[in-house]
């Protein structure tokens, strides 16, 4: 039963503020990753928890105690470095054992504890061998088994698979969500890869410059971005956004993009939805899946040229031009020949995003 | 990638080969010199031409342990016959060996000298390396005020040349009683050996990643388990490398063991020198006391071998 909950925790690397306010609550055996851009504060987080890095302001509680005035080894918590860091004087025995001999437990205890999680971990083989003659999938597992073996309080992870190859980074991806289930212990774990946090967290904390942005389960922080920053981080391929211009049309209302002679076509329960935003500055957010495409003429389709396909294996993103700017759209692979052909597109409302241009808020409208 | 070799890079690969061999000949000539002359009979050690074929003879290394007196006339034959091995060859040198009125055997002042020598480069070179380490560590992991000005600071006290300070040291040592003790010496080595070790030191920890450590933290040790358990092992081959030089230089200091020792502390090469003007030179003693103290540096240079040729760290953190 660990909680972690930090309460306006501000840290100051000289005059640079490198997390700002930041309050944030983990419950018990919940996997949260830590999402953002390198620089963005996400790591300091990690390590303040971790007790490496001092917090200038603010608290951190681990089960209701603060920790901020306690050092790292007296908080009970294991992490595991991008690194790695095995000691390369000591055998992956020695390496897994190591953090137990700090507990002073018996030899025999000791033992059946190693060997118990190289099992689970499937590296009983390895145990003889010095961390350089290890692979690096077999390092990383190494160095989740030192961590695991003191069955800390929580688990932090530093971008732990970033050093790995990409099919790799994908096996490992897969055996700590396994390890998760089955070992289910509070874990942190930070990435910049948001198909990492997507893939495995329970909820994405998503920071940006110090801040954090927003906080959610994976298919929340993707279908309701609470602004422009999360919209464009989270997802790939990207999510379209230019400024859109909306109008009444009658019954319905046009949404025009780029200063294309048509608009799209949305629902008159927009208008009441925007709750007079529709005059402002509006910056319009749609996924490529989102772009809907027809190769004839379609009531409520617009008329665009094709720009540049990419072909993506599974799919094809598809560069459609609607004014002066370029919509990406998903569409079936080979389901548009190549540049400049004439094909009718159209916005699926459902899925649109709409933001305040002037401060990225997403303007929580759902039709 | 093995790459095939042109004619050219092979001659060129001769080429540096022989190079290689005339230097290695060039830099162990005063060594052959030296072993060879130890091991000649007193009369061959100043032949010129030199002689290079020769019967060896360990009586050298029995004279420059022990006291000796000309020989007025030759030893009786029972008194020959009644002699030990090693004080045959010394009357076949035509000198004998001084005993006491008790028939001991009088030692030379060779020994107690190298053992000076073991006991000041021992110690001075444990302790520079000791505070070296804990030092590099200090300014390889913490933010210290000034540190670039303290590590300059640090690394001036090499700038003089160690003559200019000898008798400003000299008055001093004099004034406070360290003239001629090993505590003495041991203090002047020590901080001559410091900065250096600092500095050497300091660049081997720079190169340890601070992961270790922060692994170890949060495994539950302190920052002091910590650095015993995990950044020494890790500096090892560092230590090694900076104990090798401070040893070398402690072991062959000259200039300061001439000025502030004469006799209870005296090291060996101010002793060794000095053996040349007692009576009519004996190169072969000389020899052979040079000799023996080439090699404590070279054994330990040996032992330390597999350190300083490899880098323990290599492979084990993923960048």
């Amino acid at each position: 039963m660990t909680q972690i909950e930090l309460r306006g925790v501000q840290k100051f690397f000289g005059a640079v503020q490198v997390i700002k306010d930041l309050n944030l609550k983990i419950a018990d055996n919940e996997f949260i990753v830590l999402l953002g851009q390198s620089g963005c504060g996400k790591t300091t987080t990690l390590r303040a928890i971790a007790g490496l890095e001092t917090i200038d302001e603010g608290d951190i509680f681990i089960d209701g105690k603060p920790v901020q005035h306690l050092k790292a080894a007296d908080r009970d918590i294991a992490m595991v470095f991008q690194s790695f860091s095995l000691y390369p004087h000591m055998s992956v025995y020695e390496n897994i054992a190591f953090p137990l001999r700090a507990t002073r437990k018996s030899k025999t205890e000791i033992d059946s504890e190693v060997r118990s999680v190289a099992k689970t971990l499937q590296i009983t083989d390895l145990l003889d061998k010095k961390p350089s003659a290890l692979s690096g999938g077999d390092m990383q597992r190494v160095a989740i088994g030192r961590a695991l073996v003191r069955r800390p309080k929580a688990m932090l992870m530093d971008e732990p698979i970033g050093a790995l190859d990409a099919k790799l980074r994908e096996e490992m991806r897969a055996e700590i969500k396994r390890l998760h289930i089955k070992q289910g212990s509070t874990t942190i774990y930070v990435t910049h890869d948001q198909i990492e946090a997507m893939s495995l967290a329970d909820r994405i904390v998503i920071m940006h410059a110090g801040v954090l942005q927003q906080v959610g389960t994976p298919d929340e922080v993707y279908s309701q971005p609470a602004n422009l920053f999360v919209a464009q981080f989270v997802g790939s391929p990207v999510m379209n956004v230019t400024d859109a211009a909306v109008a009444e049309t009658g019954s319905a209302v046009s949404v025009t993009v780029g200063g294309a002679a048509s608009g799209f076509e949305f629902p008159q329960a927009l208008l009441s939805k925007l709750n007079g935003h529709a005059g402002r500055q509006l910056a319009l957010g749609i996924r490529p899946e989102g772009v809907l495409i027809r190769r004839e003429a379609t009531e409520g389709f617009v008329p665009v040229d094709t720009h540049i396909v990419e072909p993506l294996g599974s799919f094809d993103i598809v560069d459609l031009k609607v004014g002066t700017e370029l919509l990406r759209a998903r569409t079936k692979s080979g389901f548009v020949a190549g540049p400049g052909e004439r094909v009718f597109a159209r916005i699926d409302p459902t899925q649109a995003h709409f933001f305040d241009k002037a401060s990225g808020k997403s303007l929580e409208v759902r039709l | 990638m093995a790459a095939v070799q042109t004619s050219g890079e092979r001659a060129l690969n001769k080429v540096a080969i022989v190079a290689v061999l005339l230097v290695t000949i060039i830099f162990l000539a005063p060594i052959y010199w030296i072993v060879s002359t130890s091991f000649k009979p007193r009369n061959l050690a100043t032949t010129i031409p030199p002689t290079v074929m020769f019967e060896p003879t360990i009586s050298p290394f029995v004279k420059l342990f022990t006291k000796r007196s000309q020989l007025r006339s030759p030893p009786s034959a029972e008194e020959y016959a009644a002699a030990p091995w090693w004080e045959r060859v010394v009357f076949d040198g035509g000198e004998k060996i001084v005993r006491d009125g008790k028939g001991q055997v009088q030692w030379s002042g060779y020994p107690s000298r190298f053992l000076n020598s073991l006991i000041i480069a021992i110690t001075s070179t444990v302790l520079a390396v000791g505070m070296g380490t804990f030092t590099a560590y200090g300014f390889s992991r913490f933010k210290v005020k000034g540190e670039a000005d303290l590590l300059f600071f640090i690394l001036s006290t090499r700038m003089l040349p160690a003559v200019v300070v000898a008798i400003p040291m000299f008055l001093m040592y004099r004034a406070v009683g360290l003239n001629d003790t090993h505590l003495g010496l041991i203090i002047l080595y020590t901080a001559f050996n410091l900065s250096f070790s600092v500095w050497l030191m300091k660049g081997f920890m720079d190169e340890i990643p601070k992961e270790y450590e922060e692994a170890a933290l949060v495994d539950g040790y302190t920052r002091m388990e910590a650095f015993f358990k995990i950044v020494l092992p890790e500096a090892a081959t560092g230590i090694a490398a900076t104990a090798v030089f401070c040893f070398i230089t402690a072991w062959n200091e000259y200039a300061f063991a001439l000025i502030m020792t004469n006799r209870r502390a005296q090291t060996a090469p101010p002793f060794i020198p000095s053996q040349v003007g007692s009576g009519l030179p004996d190169w072969t003693v000389i020899a052979s006391g040079t000799f023996l103290f080439l090699l404590p540096v070279a054994i330990f240079t040996f032992l330390l071998r597999n350190h300083l040729l490899r880098g323990m760290s290599f492979g084990a953190i993923r960048k």
